[in-house]
């Protein structure tokens, strides 16, 4: 009998080691401590000590909580937002790149902007779009961002190519020719296999005036023609099949291109180039500026067992959603435009160089608007493979087109 | 190295004891039911349940995924439909299908041959030790310490179709742009080539271990019978070095199989489907799109898991049929 206790203390151990991984498991956020809200962003850029953390810290004083704030990336934070729905261990805030919106609001997860008691009424309804789902918005755009050409004045002017004579796409194209004619490069934008080259190539599809729903419409390929005539001419270098937005505008950086393709947040970046620059509005097929798709987050209230903690998360989204608030985080993330007039007419008095960028997002239409929603993502993997496989000359644009309608087509069911 | 050893003391034992006689001696000390046998379960208790934590708890679950129809919806609500085998039968039909398999294999079985033929190479060559082969040994193991993003972004870069520092070496010697990730023809042998050169330290290390192994008197009585190096390779390092090459080879198979990382940074599978393994699909089906398709990504996953298996049972069998002989 003497092995008793030892049997008896290794049980113990055991029980305690299961105990401590259970603990380590579970600490991944369920404190329902009344004095914390918890937070989730997706920029780990901004990290604990900068203006952006400070933000957060002081809308949460406000309120009369401490805020406990976590950044990670946005596919990691999408991802991470349904497990922990799926534990009921969300956050009490959390801010989210807008087309994953919808498919959050289809698991029930969020609570709409009604039950909080917030008012969405001065929200661009363009923008608000993508946080809509049978009339109920689950989220407040906290800024919008777009994309437009961005141009390298001195190669235009070397070329003698004047920037306002681009309105529609075949002067573009005219442009592209008189530019490499002078031995420069032409354009540079994002076609990657993911997310951010449906996201380039919208704007083009767009405007040509095709329609998600249709992918293999003959103005659909007439986009799709464009883009791949730009690489066998070689307006546009083939490694815009692997580009990354980022990358494309380090290629811009370099000084060798005339045009790229990019978004709002380059402004300041555009600003400290080496040589000058300039912006165009994305043109569409017949003139006209083309809808861009909107880029930015939203701010999303996930639904917690407590609603009494609805009250605290009420006021701090108040609190960052005023139209003082909205300058400051569209400064902050050089530059996120305001969504509401009074935000826009704010940021215009203090940044009047915005304007450009503050038109474009008016104009701007979400990727999930057009009542598509959770199916976007389905409809945007089939679009973006039919792009790589037309560019790199797997197949013909018309092709490629047939293949993702209906490879999009057997997605959606 | 390590089954060699082990199969070295096993075969020691059956040599001195025998199977037979040793477990019922064993088993009598120890009658069922006694305090001991609770203090071997205790003992044994956290092993268990750390097996069943992190080993059968995710297989189960990744078996459950497949067979379930989790939408994003359904996996938060936790309220998936049962759908049998529909999300296997999706992936066999898939248009992807044909090209993952014939990628995987294209990709596992040239990776895994170069990587071989090349670190047996230089693992023979460093055996013979001369100055500086510590220093030299040490730095063909640099690519096996790089995170993974560093390489494949470097690889990436080198192989960049417009400024890439391989491009401008092939067009120096008035050869034509190669668009090396950006080619349908192309991007799968690219990431070939990545791949081969982060597999060779693995290699190199274990067949140089290996080689350690192999007694210096049989090289001596080798030469002063007249073999030529190239003989003696043939006929005593390979052969004696089969354990060993089954093993880093077996191990190579597997990790092959399940390399993701490489191929997403530099081609994210593409352009379209060209270099898309069927590691490289389930991740995309799972995580590389808005909306995560985990049931067809847990499919694939499984897919993956069963071919390793066939493959160890391959290898377990080809060992026995080995000792025998």
């Amino acid at each position: 009998m003497k092995y008793r206790p030892l049997a008896r203390s290794t049980a113990a151990l055991a029980a305690a080691a299961a105990l401590a991984v259970a603990a380590a498991c579970s600490s991944g956020g369920d404190e329902a401590d009344a004095d914390t809200h918890t937070w989730w962003d997706p920029y780990p850029q901004h990290a604990e000590d900068s203006a952006w953390a400070e933000r957060v810290d002081a809308c949460g004083e406000e309120a009369g909580v401490t805020i406990e704030r976590t950044a990670s990336d946005t596919t990691d934070l999408t991802n991470r937002a349904l497990l922990a729905a799926q534990e009921g261990t969300s956050p009490d805030i959390m801010l989210l790149d807008n087309p994953a919106v919808s498919t959050l609001a289809d698991t029930e997860m969020l609570t709409t902007m009604d039950e909080l008691g917030l008012d969405v009424s001065g929200v661009d309804e363009n923008l608000l779009a993508a946080g809509v789902v049978d009339d109920q918005a689950y989220g407040i755009p906290i800024g919008a961002n777009t994309l437009a050409i961005y141009y390298n004045a001195d190669i235009l002017t070397a070329a003698g190519v004047d920037p306002a004579s681009i309105t529609d796409w075949a002067t573009l194209t005219d442009a592209l020719a008189k530019v490499t004619g002078n031995g420069d490069k032409g354009i540079t934008f994002a076609a990657i296999g993911t997310e951010e080259g449906s996201f380039q190539f919208l704007p083009w599809f767009w405007g040509a005036g095709a329609d998600l729903r249709d992918l293999d419409s003959p103005e659909a390929v007439a986009a799709l023609q464009l883009w791949t005539d730009w690489l066998d001419a070689g307006y546009a270098p083939n490694s815009v099949l692997t580009n990354s937005q980022n990358t494309t505008w380090e290629e811009f950086l370099t000084g060798e291109f005339a045009f790229a393709v990019n978004g709002t947040w380059q402004v300041n970046s555009a600003a400290e180039a080496g040589f000058a620059t300039g912006l165009v509005q994305i043109p569409g097929m017949d003139g006209g500026a083309a809808p861009a798709p909107t880029g930015g987050e939203f701010i999303i209230a996930p639904a917690q067992a407590d609603t009494d903690r609805y009250d605290v998360t009420r006021q701090i989204v108040e609190c960052m959603t005023t139209p003082e608030g909205f300058v400051e985080t569209a400064t902050t993330f050089a530059y996120y435009i305001p969504p509401t007039a009074e935000g826009q007419e704010a940021l215009l008095a203090a940044e009047p160089d915005l304007e450009p960028w503050v038109a474009a997002v008016q104009e701007a239409k979400g990727r999930t608007s057009d009542n598509l929603g959770t199916d976007y993502p389905k409809i945007s993997e089939a679009l973006w493979t039919a792009v790589q496989n037309a560019l790199s000359g797997a197949a013909t644009p018309a092709d490629a087109l047939a293949q993702a309608q209906s490879d999009a087509e057997a997605a959606l069911g | 190295m390590t089954t060699t050893s082990v199969t070295a003391t096993d075969r020691a034992s059956h040599g001195a004891a025998g199977p037979a006689p040793a477990a019922p001696a064993r088993r009598r000390r120890r009658p069922p039911g006694s305090a001991s046998t609770w203090t071997a379960i205790g003992f044994a208790a956290p092993l268990f349940a750390y097996l069943a934590v992190f080993y059968a708890y995710p297989l189960w679950r990744n078996i459950e995924l497949s067979v379930h129809d989790y939408t994003v919806r359904a996996f938060v609500l936790g309220n998936p439909e049962f759908v049998g085998f529909e999300k296997y039968t999706e992936v066999f039909a898939s248009d992807a299908f044909p090209t993952a398999l014939v990628n995987t294999a294209l990709f596992t079985v040239v990776s895994i041959a170069f990587q071989y033929a090349i670190g047996l190479g230089l693992a023979v060559f460093f055996h013979s030790n001369f100055r500086l082969s510590g220093v030299l040994r040490a730095l063909f193991l640099v690519p096996w310490l790089l995170p993974l993003i560093v390489s494949s972004s470097t690889w990436a870069w080198m192989l960049n179709s417009d400024h890439g520092i391989v491009n401008s070496v092939v067009q120096s010697f008035g050869g034509d742009q190669i668009n090396w990730l950006t080619s349908p023809g192309t991007a799968l042998t690219a990431v070939i080539i990545a791949n081969i050169w982060l597999g060779i330290p693995f290699n190199l290390v274990i067949l140089h271990a290996g080689l350690q192994q192999v007694p210096a008197e049989v090289y001596e009585a080798a030469s002063l019978d007249g073999a030529s190096s190239w003989q003696q390779f043939w006929r005593i390092t390979f052969p004696l070095l089969r354990p060993v090459s089954g093993i880093t080879l077996l191990l190579g198979f597997i990790y092959t199989l399940k390399v993701v990382d490489v191929i997403w940074i530099m081609t994210t599978g593409g352009p379209g489907n060209a270099s898309l393994t069927l590691a490289v699909w389930s991740y995309r089906e799972a995580f590389g799109t808005g909306q995560p398709d985990f049931s067809p990504a847990a499919a694939i996953g499984n897919l993956l898991i069963v071919i390793a298996l066939v493959f160890g049972f391959v290898h377990v069998r080809m060992q026995r049929s080995w000792e025998k002989s």
